[in-house]
């Protein structure tokens, strides 16, 4: 195209200089010229005639890679069972695993090493050992927990599991008696005790570090960082020997919520600084601009822009102090009765509710043990989704009764400010009409013109 | 002039404002320069006295300081009690058991001999275990989340790892017990046959004998260890994986222009940048490790020899023996419990800080996670 563009130049400049008309008519000419004629300008090349291959895949596997990888699995697996059955005296389901997945490595790096050179062959293999590693990783974790629930599915279906106590059921009774209701009253009511402890110091604390600042912040930074540190077991001992053996002489409740609240504290802190730290700055200063005092600034803008990490923030906490079994351990004692009363007497909660029954070498208690860790597991994985979907919206997203409600919240303001400014309007002018006799009165009422066109001027910018 | 008196009175009452000071102005008798300037000069005296820009607080911002100071005092306070509480209640025992508190391997502070040289090998011990199960895995996880698998898929293992770490430990302690006990000890005993010339990995009785009993390799700090190693593996992973996610696209993408293949990306570019997050990961994992109590006093069975050989049954820790002599303790009993108590504080407290300090400084931006 360029060679065109060249081309043209050139023969309109030679045909210039041929008719020897003036200089300035060549050059509009030349303007003219170019976009009369379509090779001149830029532009779109013709798709016609032209072929155009599939997309080429960029990412994924090719047939080869595909083909390697399964060719070496199920290469490495028969070699391995060749081993184990045939050729030594190897045994062991966990040794197969371990010799297969080394002749898988082996065969795969072979198979790769065919069609390419040393460097894919590395990235291939890690690419394998970093895929085997997070399966590895998944499994042993989801293994866990389905290990627990299958292990208490004897126990669950039976539903005085979940309405009775264990004060009449002993030992050896069977599955049909006695139920763990006291347990999750018990973890009901510490966690709530804890949280109404937890949730208002966390957080007032949280905005101190992020809005009020200095130095002392820096201080309780720093202490709040370190106490995160505190082993729960320590977090125990403490309230063990501050509370119970000096104060309240016996186990309660409520000194397993105290011992639940050092320990989430110091979680909800941390958490809640880093979702307030992430409120912008702009939305700081838009509300001092209006004039708002640094409470209302916290109480209208931060915390609701903050509101859903608040939220997860304090849910996460939950989630851990609910799963805490060494402080309550040291502190609430073990019941097999209900005890609705925090302040005296012992009061069990799930976690220490399996502890307890897991001891004991019965199997129907071991069934009933992993019963309740699976109720504790199934309340931790609720609270962790609730977490989720609440955190999951971000702050700047509303629903939409949230925009509806907002949209109205305006309207309303700008139906108050502009009757507001009607009313201040006509007061001006009842003034002004009062004081008419006065010889201030013109200028007055020019000057108040004046005013109104500023102001109008000024709103849009 | 105007304009300024305008702003300086907030415009709230322009007019009557104005009034006098525009009016000999507006007069145009001969006068009136002077009245004026007389007028002016008053007014600047008013104006340019030094307005003080320090904002008087309003009655409600007043309270709102005082409260969230308190909120701030209370919680240092409540802190501060944990450590002074812990560290004078610690003193008693401490002052009887001198230096030799960290060289006793016994615990019977009724007869004066206590020390925590046993539960504190037993401790480490069981973290370094830890460490080796749960390092590779996090790092090989994290780097798969972060540089291998396709977005859609992202979103939800971090969700899963997140999930993971929420898990309460006793659960872990159960599968532990009844599950990883039974099935790991034909591991231990083959570790212990073909690998008897690491010292660590024998399993001999006291008189030196090999024992290949299975009985052996019940209980011991291996099987712990690589149940708390799956316990700290998720917190790991999500440290890691923050850092590796901040390798600057840039520098990925030169890597890969310059014809490297991905694993020499993640080499040469994802690492030495997540290097601070995998130190610090590494460490807040080993933090954990050394303080999880309930999953260990279930799986170990307690002895109060310092025991190196990892594999043989009967090992201890700090937080075990605490959950374990807590009840039958008297005064004084107590105080020894503390100390071992702020012994291990202190070394999770040294592992905690460091590990942040490295993770901080390893970041380029202001913002910082937990």
């Amino acid at each position: 195209m360029t060679i065109n563009i060249d081309r043209d130049q050139t023969e309109v400049l030679h045909g210039g200089s041929a008719a020897g008309v003036p200089a300035s008519e060549e050059v509009m000419r030349q303007e003219v010229a170019p976009r009369s004629i379509p090779n001149g300008s830029t532009m779109i090349p013709d798709r016609d005639g032209l072929e155009i291959g599939p997309r080429r895949k960029v990412h994924g596997s090719t047939l080869d890679d595909r083909f390697n990888l399964v060719g070496a699995l199920l290469a490495g697996g028969a070699l391995a069972s060749l081993l184990f059955g045939w050729f030594t005296p190897m045994t062991g389901g966990i040794g197969w695993v371990v010799i297969a997945f080394l002749s898988f490595l082996a065969l795969y790096a072979v198979l790769v090493a065919l069609r390419s050179d040393g460097q894919q062959v590395k990235d291939r293999l890690i690419t394998v050992l970093l895929c085997s590693a997070g399966i590895l990783l998944f499994a042993a974790l989801v293994f866990v927990v389905i290990y627990t629930v299958v292990r208490g599915s004897s126990a669950l279906p039976h539903l005085n599991f979940f309405t009775q106590t264990m004060k009449l059921a002993g030992p050896l009774d069977p599955l049909d008696m006695g139920g763990v209701l006291h347990a999750i009253v018990g973890t009901l009511i510490q966690i709530s005790i804890a949280l109404a402890i937890t949730i208002p110091l966390g957080i007032t604390t949280a905005v101190f570090l992020n809005e009020v600042g200095g130095r002392f912040a820096r201080l309780v930074r720093t202490v709040a960082d370190a106490m995160t540190a505190l082993p729960s077991i320590v977090a125990g001992l403490f309230v063990y020997a501050a509370v119970i053996s000096l104060i309240t002489h016996e186990r309660s409740g409520f000194a397993a919520s105290l011992a639940i609240t050092v320990m989430m504290l110091p979680i909800v802190i941390r958490a809640s600084d880093v979702v307030l730290r992430l409120v912008a700055g702009n939305l700081r200063e838009a509300s001092y601009a209006l004039g708002a005092t640094r409470w209302r600034m916290v109480w209208h803008v931060v915390l609701p822009t903050a509101r859903s990490g608040l939220v997860t923030a304090v849910i996460l906490g939950t989630a851990r102090g609910i799963g805490e079994t060494s402080p309550v351990l040291l502190t609430s004692g073990v019941t097999a009765e209900m005890n609705v009363n925090p302040f005296s007497g012992p009061m069990i909660s799930l976690p220490l509710q399996v502890f307890d029954f897991v001891k004991s070498p019965e199997p129907n208690m071991v069934a009933r043990g992993f019963g309740t860790a699976a109720v504790l597991i199934v309340l931790v994985l609720a609270l962790f989704a609730l977490a989720r979907v609440i955190g999951g919206q971000g702050s700047t997203q509303l629903s939409g009764r949230q925009q509806r409600a907002a949209a109205g919240a305006s309207a309303r303001d700008i139906h108050r400010i502009q009757t507001k400014a009607r009313d201040i309007e006509a007061a001006r002018r009842a003034a002004a009409d009062h004081t008419a006799s006065t010889s201030a009165h013109t200028t007055a009422e020019t000057s108040t013109d004046t005013d109104t066109d500023t102001s109008t001027k000024g709103t849009p910018s | 002039m105007k304009d300024a008196l305008d702003t300086a009175f907030g415009g709230a009452e322009p007019a009557t404002m104005l009034d006098t000071s525009e009016h000999p102005a507006a007069d145009g008798t001969p006068g009136s320069t002077a009245a004026g300037t007389a007028g002016s000069t008053a007014d600047d005296s008013d104006l340019y006295t030094r307005r003080s820009f320090a904002s008087r607080l309003s009655v409600a911002d007043t309270v709102f300081r005082s409260v969230s100071y308190s909120a701030g005092g209370i919680t240092v306070a409540i802190m501060l009690a944990v450590g002074l509480f812990l560290s004078l209640r610690a003193g008693d025992a401490l002052r009887v058991a001198g230096f030799s508190f960290l060289t006793e391997p016994a615990w019977s502070p009724e007869t004066q001999t206590f020390g925590i040289a046993a539960v504190l090998s037993g401790t480490i011990t069981i973290a370094l275990v830890a460490m080796c199960v749960s390092v590779p895995l996090a790092l090989g996880t994290s780097l798969l989340i972060s540089e291998i698998v396709p977005p859609r898929l992202k979103a939800t293992l971090v969700t899963l790892v997140d999930l993971m770490a929420a898990v309460p430990s006793v659960v872990f302690g159960l599968w532990g017990a009844f599950f990883l006990q039974a099935n790991v000890i034909p591991v231990a005993s083959w570790i212990s046959t073909y690998f008897a010339w690491i010292p660590i990995f024998q399993v001999t009785s006291a008189s030196g004998a090999r024992l290949t009993d299975a009985s052996a390799f019940t209980s011991s700090a291996f099987i712990a260890g690589i149940v708390v190693g799956l316990m700290v593996v998720p917190t790991q992973t999500s440290v890691m994986r923050e850092a590796f996610s901040q390798a600057p696209a840039g520098e990925r993408e030169a890597a890969l222009a310059l014809g490297s293949t991905r694993w020499g990306m993640i080499r040469e570019v994802v690492i030495p940048f997540g290097r601070g997050g995998i130190i610090g990961g590494t460490m807040l994992g080993l933090g954990r490790a050394l303080g999880e109590t309930i999953a260990v006093y279930m799986i170990i069975s307690p002895v109060f020899v310092i025991n190196w050989e990892v594999l043989k049954t009967g090992t201890n820790s700090v937080s075990a023996l605490i959950a374990l002599r807590y009840g039958e303790s008297s005064e004084f009993g107590l105080s020894a419990l503390m100390a071992a108590g702020l012994v291990l504080f202190v070394i999770t407290l040294a592992i905690n800080f460091t590990a942040s300090s490295v993770v901080a400084r390893s970041r380029s931006g202001a913002e910082s996670e937990a």
